[in-house]
């Protein structure tokens, strides 16, 4: 047995992780955790993550970063904000997870496959192109990008349940004014890049 | 009273068009006829701000802006539509962030956006616009005996919200006594479906939907009604293998325009209860033994 080193040295943490993650989630108050749990007992999938709120709270304070980005934590959160609303310490702990998928996402050390990142990024790439989602397309890009036919199929009673009861559709739909919408988000793509 | 411009979203014209079928037809019978935003772009709803939250904002902001143009608020009946364009709303109003330069490519790209709209869900204009007494006057057919759980999600009464409770909302329950429905105590009420995460982790969308419905049943709950597109789907197509897991929780689950409806007199084929997956017979029986036809 190989015996190593379980806890980091302060200088192989990420000193400016915390502020960076305070500006990425407009919330000042992160530092200001006090560790009390509240998040962590309110949250519906805190029994399925290995880091809880809590310790993400704690691990983004004290310049985890890796740890942190790695989390599956944050792919878990279904952005319900019942640890926001609770939070005794103002922290917009929603917000936060937000920050930390686009963080993650920006340093691509995201799970390529894990059905829920492949999900937002194929979400936003249908809007960002015909300005609509449409429900069956996002569905079937979902199951392609993460490798998971036996998914799909899986999925083809529920097909069934939809398309008997009339609530599929199989339409691509698109706003009329696309050029409008590819030229805001150009200049707000740049925007962000400053 | 405000006037309302209607946002479907995807939802209301996809899987969840029994939704747009029904709150429409109540609205007229309430006298409020609505139009439909011109050639509207969807919300981008929890995805967009997982990958690039100015883009989210940016989207966000085109809706807002077709309605400002139109000098109508914006009605919403998606809980996920209603949360996103209201949060991306008090951001950009913020001046915080990048929330001026997106005005600014808005307004180049002739969305021009002063901040005047306001983003209401149904359930908050039929309770503090319409009111229950007027509700109440509307009733032709009272729905007598029909036990509800009144499930409320997240995404509208948190955080961004003030017109209910974010843990223990009650507008909901009010308006269907008000139609004479029986809501129960339903504890679960606020308690999260799982959104998106039932379609992408099996396990985790038959657990927490098996927990809504057991705590319905055990409150002699007839059906769950709801006010989110993503809570009915979830709640709907996850029973047939939540029977086989857990237990046998099966319960219609409909939207409380549907409901409203029905005790409006509007007639029940035209309120889409046909797209239920779950077979509706026993709610019929009950109601033929207590209300409405």
């Amino acid at each position: 047995m190989e015996i190593q080193r379980k806890v980091k040295y302060e200088e192989e943490l990420d000193s400016s992780f915390l502020e960076e993650i305070k500006a990425m989630s407009r919330c000042e108050e992160i530092d200001r955790c006090i560790q009390c749990g509240t998040c962590s007992s309110s949250c519906p999938m805190a029994v399925y993550m290995d880091h809880p709120p809590r310790k993400i709270m704690g691990m983004i304070k004290n310049g985890f970063k890796e740890e942190t980005l790695k989390s599956f934590t944050i792919w878990l959160c279904p952005s319900c904000y019942t640890c926001q609303v609770r939070c005794p310490a103002n922290i917009k702990i929603t917000d936060v997870m937000y920050a930390l998928k686009r963080k993650a996402i920006d340093e691509k050390i995201y799970p390529k496959k894990f059905a829920i990142p492949v999900l937002a990024k194929e979400m936003h790439k249908l809007i960002a192109k015909y300005g609509r989602n449409s429900e069956l397309w996002l569905v079937l890009n979902m199951y392609l990008k993460s490798k998971n036919p036996l998914g799909l199929l899986k999925m083809a009673p529920m097909g069934i349940d939809l398309m008997k009861t009339g609530r599929m559709s199989l339409k691509k739909e698109k706003i009329k004014n696309r050029n409008q919408l590819k030229s805001l988000l150009n200049a707000t793509k740049e925007d962000a890049n400053e | 009273m405000s006037e309302y411009l209607y946002y479907p979203g995807c939802s209301l014209k996809g899987g969840s068009r029994h939704y747009e079928e029904s709150i429409l037809p109540v609205f007229k019978e309430i006298g409020m006829e609505m139009d439909e935003m011109e050639d509207w772009n969807c919300c981008g709803a929890t995805a967009y701000f997982s990958v690039d939250d100015t883009m989210a904002a940016a989207i966000n902001g085109r809706i807002l802006s077709t309605a400002e143009k139109t000098g109508k608020d914006i009605m919403a009946p998606c809980a996920g539509c209603y949360l996103t364009i209201k949060k991306s709303n008090d951001y950009l109003k913020s001046k915080k962030g990048k929330s001026t330069k997106i005005l600014g490519d808005l307004k180049n790209n002739g969305l021009e956006y002063k901040g005047t709209i306001a983003v209401k869900h149904p359930l908050e204009v039929l309770i503090n616009d319409v009111g229950i007494d007027s509700i109440k006057k509307k009733v032709k057919t009272k729905l007598t005996g029909l036990k509800v759980a009144c499930y409320y999600g997240c995404q509208l009464v948190r955080p961004y919200t003030d017109f209910d409770d974010p843990d223990y909302p009650v507008t909901l329950d009010n308006l269907m006594a008000a139609i004479g429905a029986e809501p129960v105590d339903y504890s679960a009420k606020t308690r999260c479906c799982g959104g998106s995460l039932t379609g992408t982790i099996e396990e985790v969308g038959l657990r927490l939907n098996y927990l809504l419905l057991k705590e319905a049943k055990r409150k002699g709950a007839d059906v769950i009604t709801t006010i989110c597109p993503l809570c009915l789907f979830n709640l709907e197509i996850t029973q047939r293998k939540i029977k086989k897991k857990y237990e046998d929780v099966r319960m219609p689950v409909l939207y409380f325009s549907q409901l409203m409806g029905l005790a409006f007199g509007i007639p029940k084929e035209d309120l889409g209860f046909s797209r239920s997956i779950i077979p509706l017979k026993t709610m019929w029986e009950k109601l033929e033994n207590g209300g409405a036809k």
